[in-house]
């Protein structure tokens, strides 16, 4: 097993909460709107090959809340900040759902310094059909459930009855989605065009039964990309990394090595 | 004593099964179920009402407003205010409230609230409150800048009213490059300003901070109490004495000619499942954000399943026997109303006095017996309980402009 060091630095007046850990290039992780779980399957494996570095985003879990925050891409620049106080160079960009989408905008503001970028059913983009879940209409746990294809992958990491610390964990991480990405909910209008600035290779991976993110918004990623290949992934819900989390990867380590 | 008429405006014309059978009669609750034609009728009941209140010798007609829900037809309190502008002549028009946080523009709503002043010669009574939760859903406003919006959109609207154009207005939430609307309020320094909540402590606080009369809606008695304490304590905070010219109470009452009739009727208040806003999803009620970080905890656990509503689910009878529904002949309305002046000391009461499916004759006789038979025995109560009204008291309109106060104050946010 990888030893996690948990650390915390200030970006733009916020303590940012991590945890850090492996040996190898390095990856930064962009966990999703609901939050980081306890521990991840998928973070031990990356951590195999690769210097692992998993942020709690601005607002989340143990990180700082930033009043001032308005929007996705504000979180993109603090997280840009942090690996430059990282002293990283270049790094990989797994960003998972939301942070996706964070991560699809921290490509497009320094196109040439990004090794690698993996999008795992990033939101960020509006699906050319269907909708991205609105999460404020269903409860924590309804939500949570939706981003699981099969019910028992949600149980194993959640529980079945989750704990009342992980649903004040969801209020807080969904009032820090409406704080920035309140309207239009969960996309950006111009990401789509400034996206086409981005030529570093770039790999898609989506779940075939995707509740949250309809797999319409891959394609509209894909034709936007100029490198981009798209994995669907099958029998699989939004969250990738939670349900088949050797499945992708195997994906990322081959694609990152490549 | 300011005594006022209320009514939901119930969208009563929809099929309540439909309700049942969907699991829910708010936001979400398919508006294929309205009913236009019924819609017409009812409004024109409605406004038949208000004039017939004024006729009747009511103080004021109390307006609200609410989205994407049966339970109240009123999407713009505004539409109707200016109807009775123009319909009434004598009865103040009190809007408790708009809700400042889903106005883009706020300026515009100062040109409207002008607008309805001046048409009514200066009987507006301009209310603010933050909206439920499901209101910024019907809407699209971020829940998470509610009260943000809500006090930002306050201070825009009263320099509006009080500080000549143009200005600039570069705040957090509303930015506007030349005020100077040509309209301004009648009523100077401006429209009396009244907050409805119901337990909120940041509002309550809020309010005794601006000097504007708290209106208390349907809380139980305790629950009045606990507010006025904490009303009462932030007023000394920032200098003045707090009494019943702050104090307002919105109370269900249903009067009728016989017991029997006036019971029928009153069960009527519970037909939303006795909610007030309709079978609904906790979460439409609290969006995250919108609730003091304060109740997360105990939230949570009640948006989930796991926890009661804390407001209870108490039957008609319930409600009846411990006074939070009234009902009765006039005689046998007054004596729990008594009781409620002697323990929550209220300068302005509100009456409820009809909602759901009570036709629209019953509801014209109710109207008539609280004017004619209850309001003026509550008036003689309240005199001789030293119970005056904002306008009684001569109460300034907001703390800016008190004359009283008693020590260096905190200057009011």
């Amino acid at each position: 097993m990888t030893a996690w060091v948990e650390l915390a630095i200030e970006i733009a007046g916020t303590k940012v909460h991590m945890t850090r850990g492996g040996k190898g290039p390095p990856v930064l992780v962009l966990h999703r709107d609901i939050g980081m779980p306890a521990s991840s399957l998928f973070h031990d494996e990356l951590a195999k090959s690769a210097d692992v570095i998993v942020p709690h985003h601005p607002g989340w879990g143990d990180s700082q809340r930033a009043e001032w925050m308005r929007s996705v891409r504000d979180l993109a620049v603090m997280h840009r900040g942090l690996l430059a106080e990282l002293k990283i160079q270049e790094a990989v960009l797994v960003g998972l759902g939301f942070g996706g989408w964070i991560a699809a905008e921290m490509a497009t503001m320094a196109p040439a310094d990004v090794a690698k970028l993996v999008l795992v059913g990033p939101m960020g983009v509006k699906p050319s059909q269907g909708d991205i879940f609105d999460q404020a209409i269903v409860s924590y746990i309804d939500y949570a459930r939706a981003g699981f294809h099969d019910p028992k992958a949600f149980e194993k990491i959640y529980d079945a009855e989750p704990s009342t610390d992980q649903l004040e964990a969801w209020d807080i991480a969904r009032e820090m989605c409406f704080r920035i990405a309140w309207k239009p909910y969960m996309y950006s209008q111009t990401l789509p065009h400034l996206l086409r600035t981005v030529k570093v290779p770039t790999l898609l991976v989506w779940g075939d039964k995707d509740r949250i993110v309809p797999l319409s918004a891959g394609d509209r990623y894909l034709a936007a990309l100029p490198k981009a290949k798209l994995e669907v992934i099958k029998d699989c819900g939004h969250c990738v990394d939670l349900e088949q989390p050797r499945r992708l990867a195997e994906l990322i380590t081959p694609f990152m090595a490549g | 004593m300011h005594l006022m008429y209320f009514t939901e405006q119930p969208m009563s014309a929809y099929d309540a099964n439909e309700g049942l059978r969907y699991g829910a009669t708010a936001l979400t609750f398919s508006n294929k179920h309205f009913d236009p034609v019924a819609g017409s009728r009812l409004y024109n009941e409605y406004l038949e009402q208000y004039v017939y209140a004024e006729d009747v010798g009511i103080d004021g007609i109390m307006l609200n407003e609410h989205h994407n829900a049966p339970f109240c037809m009123q999407a713009k309190a505004n539409i109707f205010a200016s109807v009775l502008a123009g319909a009434t002549k004598r009865v103040k028009i009190v809007m408790l409230g708009n809700p400042l946080p889903l106005a883009e523009n706020p300026i515009r709503l100062a040109e409207e609230l002008a607008m309805i002043d001046m048409i009514s010669k200066g009987r507006l009574v301009s209310g603010f409150v933050r909206g439920g939760g499901q209101e910024q859903l019907a809407t699209g406003v971020n829940p998470a800048y509610n009260r943000e919006r809500f006090e930002e959109a306050h201070d825009l609207i009263v320099k509006t009213w009080t500080v000549p154009g143009p200005f600039r207005w570069e705040g957090t939430h509303y930015q506007h490059r030349v005020v100077n609307p040509w309209a301004l309020p009648l009523q100077k320094p401006y429209p009396r300003v009244w907050i409805p909540g119901v337990i909120s402590k940041e509002t309550i606080i809020w309010a005794a901070k601006q000097r504007y009369p708290y209106i208390a809606l349907n809380t139980s008695i305790p629950q009045t109490k606990q507010i006025w304490k904490l009303y009462d304590e932030t007023a000394a905070a920032v200098g003045y004495k707090s009494g019943p010219e702050n104090r307002g109470y919105l109370a269900r009452i249903h009067v009728a000619e016989t017991e029997d009739k006036a019971i029928e009727n009153a069960k009527q208040f519970m037909w939303m499942q006795g909610e007030f806003t309709g079978l609904a999803h906790p979460v439409w009620a609290n969006p995250s954000g919108y609730f003091s970080p304060s109740g997360r905890r105990s939230f949570v656990e009640f948006a989930v399943g796991r926890a009661k509503n804390p407001r209870g689910n108490p039957t008609f009878e319930e409600q009846r026997a411990d006074g939070m529904i009234i009902c009765g002949t006039p005689q046998q309305v007054l004596r729990p109303i008594r009781h409620l002046l002697e323990e929550t000391r209220p300068g302005i009461m509100a009456v409820w006095g009809n909602d759901g499916n009570v036709s629209h004759r019953d509801s014209m006789t109710c109207i008539r017996l609280l004017g004619q038979e209850v309001f003026p025995q509550v008036r003689e109560w309240a005199k001789e309980l030293g119970l005056n009204s904002p306008f009684e008291a001569e109460a300034p309109v907001s703390i800016a402009y008190a004359k009283d106060l008693k020590q260096s104050t905190i200057a009011a946010e």
